[in-house]
């Protein structure tokens, strides 16, 4: 007897882009239950956009996104986090004038509050500091705090999926530490994600698998343990093959 | 000038300051929810009053019962308003909805007159014609229903931003649009609900004028101008900051009459515009932009 995982996400020749401007160009992805996959790519290959399209603040130009077996493709944001999608998003878009409390509570916006007291204690058990900041306004808090807030907010969504964009970015070594510490128990409690980064070993270390994406398509995927192996080498030199030509 | 003329012009201000803090709030709610300077603002403050003339005169209703109809079918006109013309424009794009704003407004008020008529219109003081001596200054008992009403308006809104779950969704798309969607906040729903409570207190305004001033279809453009001073004098997209704008336009238009002449009071509201806008774009109790994070 075999044990299938289940699909949790499955984006199907997905294009998108800004006006007339493409920027993913036929991009297949899937996500099982329990899985870490991380999305890896140079400066400007299309990531975030990916992940904008997914849950919704970008609308496909073409293919379908399912969730959960719902097809979600074109689905508007609140109602992919009512679906069960939460993003941590890039710049992590927090609620600066809004304290730590209340950005936490806007979390859990999309459900049921009576029981949010609950998530608030589990969030805080995985970022102590944030108990401690919680009548402090968001644009108080330290770089990494920010981003702890940003994981923390998303989560009182309860998500199925939590989807992360460039969760490092900026931030000390130490803090990166902590919050991919975060990232592990949460995956060791199930919970399913999808992360994008630009720090591509860091992530493929934390993953179970890896998509590379290069300028709006996927250029290579596999196992994060061969990914990491196999060919650091290749996947600098994709890194720095992108990043030449496309940033600005 | 002695100490009670001063207190009969200050409690002058304060009136219209309250008059002006209801319309300031109607600008601010909705640029907190859209990003977008409703033009049409000025016309739910006349149509508050020409729809309770409408149903007093009218329909014969009882003053109290006549002054709920034409706030609550002014705040239904706002969502509807939203719906057809706002909602729309899918892109959200900042101009082209402030251009529907202000068709929006035209369409408005030649909609009243063609229903109404041209003429002015009164309606009965609430409770009669008496008046209170404040420290021998007159103090008119329409002016208290004034800034009482403006009073406990503030209050609900205040309690209704700052203390329910539809106040803090509201909030988080003043400070980012896309930041609340991804929280699971239906962003459409916010817009429409700010035009729901801009237009009930637009009305709210027109309706406890009227019974000093008389109401007419053309009255919104000059109450609305006022208005969006104010709330910009106060600082764009901070509810506190239109009712303190509204109050401080309404005692320098005081002071003008004082010191200066009654012939200026209008232009009051311009030079405070222009003034804010050169000297302190972000208002008297604006933060420069950039507490986002
Ligand atoms: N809001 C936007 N409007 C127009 N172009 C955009 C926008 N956001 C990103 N882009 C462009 O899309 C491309 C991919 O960007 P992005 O998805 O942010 O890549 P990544 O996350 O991999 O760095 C870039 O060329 C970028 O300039
Ligand atoms: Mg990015």
């Amino acid at each position: 007897m075999s044990y299938e995982p289940r699909i949790v996400l499955s984006v199907e020749g997905v294009h998108a882009g800004y006006g007339h401007v493409s920027v993913v160009r036929g991009i297949d992805l899937r996500v099982a239950e329990g899985e870490l996959v991380t999305l890896i790519g140079a400066n400007g290959a299309g990531k975030s956009t990916l992940l904008k399209t997914i849950v919704g603040l970008v609308s496909p130009t073409a293919g379908t996104i399912h969730f959960l077996e719902q097809d979600i493709t074109r689905m508007r944001p609140d109602r992919a986090v009512r679906a069960g999608l939460a993003l941590v998003p890039e710049g992590r878009m927090l609620f600066g004038p809004m304290t730590v409390e209340e950005n936490l509570e806007l979390g859990a916006h999309a459900r049921d509050r009576s029981d949010s007291a609950e998530d608030l204690k589990r969030v805080f058990d995985l970022f102590p500091v944030l108990q401690e900041r919680r009548s402090q306004t968001a644009a108080t808090l330290s770089g990494g705090e920010q981003q702890m807030l940003a994981v923390a907010r998303a989560l009182m969504a309860r998500p199925r999926l939590l989807l992360l964009d460039e969760p490092s970015l900026g931030l000390a070594p130490k803090v990166i530490k902590e919050i991919f510490a975060a990232l592990d128990r949460l995956k060791a409690e199930g919970l399913t994600i999808l992360l994008v980064e630009q720090d591509a070993r860091l992530a493929l270390k934390h993953a179970d698998r890896g998509y590379v994406m290069r300028t709006g398509s996927i250029a290579l995927a596999g196992n994060a343990a061969d990914l990491l192996a196999d060919d650091d080498v290749r996947l600098i030199y994709l890194g720095a093959w992108h990043g030449e030509g496309e940033s600005s | 000038m002695g100490a009670t003329e001063l207190l009969q012009f200050a409690l002058a201000g304060l009136k219209n300051g309250s008059i002006y803090a209801l319309v300031a709030l109607g600008f601010t709610l909705v640029y907190a929810a859209t990003g977008v300077i409703n033009f049409a603002q000025g016309e739910f403050y006349m149509l508050g009053g020409m729809l309770s003339v409408w149903a007093y005169a009218g329909l014969g209703l009882p003053l109290p019962l006549a002054g709920l109809v034409g706030v609550v079918s002014t705040a239904a006109i706002g969502v509807i308003f939203e719906l057809l013309a706002i909602r729309q424009r899918k892109d959200g794009d900042p101009l082209a909805l402030i251009i529907i704003t202000v068709g929006g407004s035209m369409v408005l008020s030649s909609m009243a007159r063609h229903l109404f008529g041209p003429n002015e219109r009164p309606l009965p003081l609430f409770s009669g014609g008496g008046s209170v001596s404040v420290f021998g200054a007159v103090l008119e008992v329409q002016t208290i229903w004034i800034i009482g009403m403006t009073a406990i308006a503030v209050a609900c809104l205040w309690y209704l931003y700052n203390r329910t779950g539809l106040g803090r969704a509201m909030r988080a798309c003043a400070v980012n649009r896309d930041a609340a969607r991804i929280v699971g906040i239906d962003t459409r729903l916010m817009v429409t609900v700010s035009f729901l409570l801009a237009a009930g207190l637009g009305a709210l305004a027109g309706l406890a004028v009227t019974p000093l001033t008389q109401t007419a279809f053309d009255v919104g453009p000059t109450v609305g101008i006022k208005g969006f001073a104010a709330a910009i004098l106060g600082g764009l997209g901070n509810p506190i900051a239109a009712v303190v704008g509204g109050l401080v336009l309404g005692m320098l238009e005081s002071v003008s009459i004082a010191f200066i002449s009654s012939t200026y009071k209008d232009a009051i509201a311009l030079v405070v515009l222009l003034a804010v806008l050169f000297v302190r774009p972000q208002g008297l109790l604006g933060r420069s932009r950039r507490e986002k994070v």
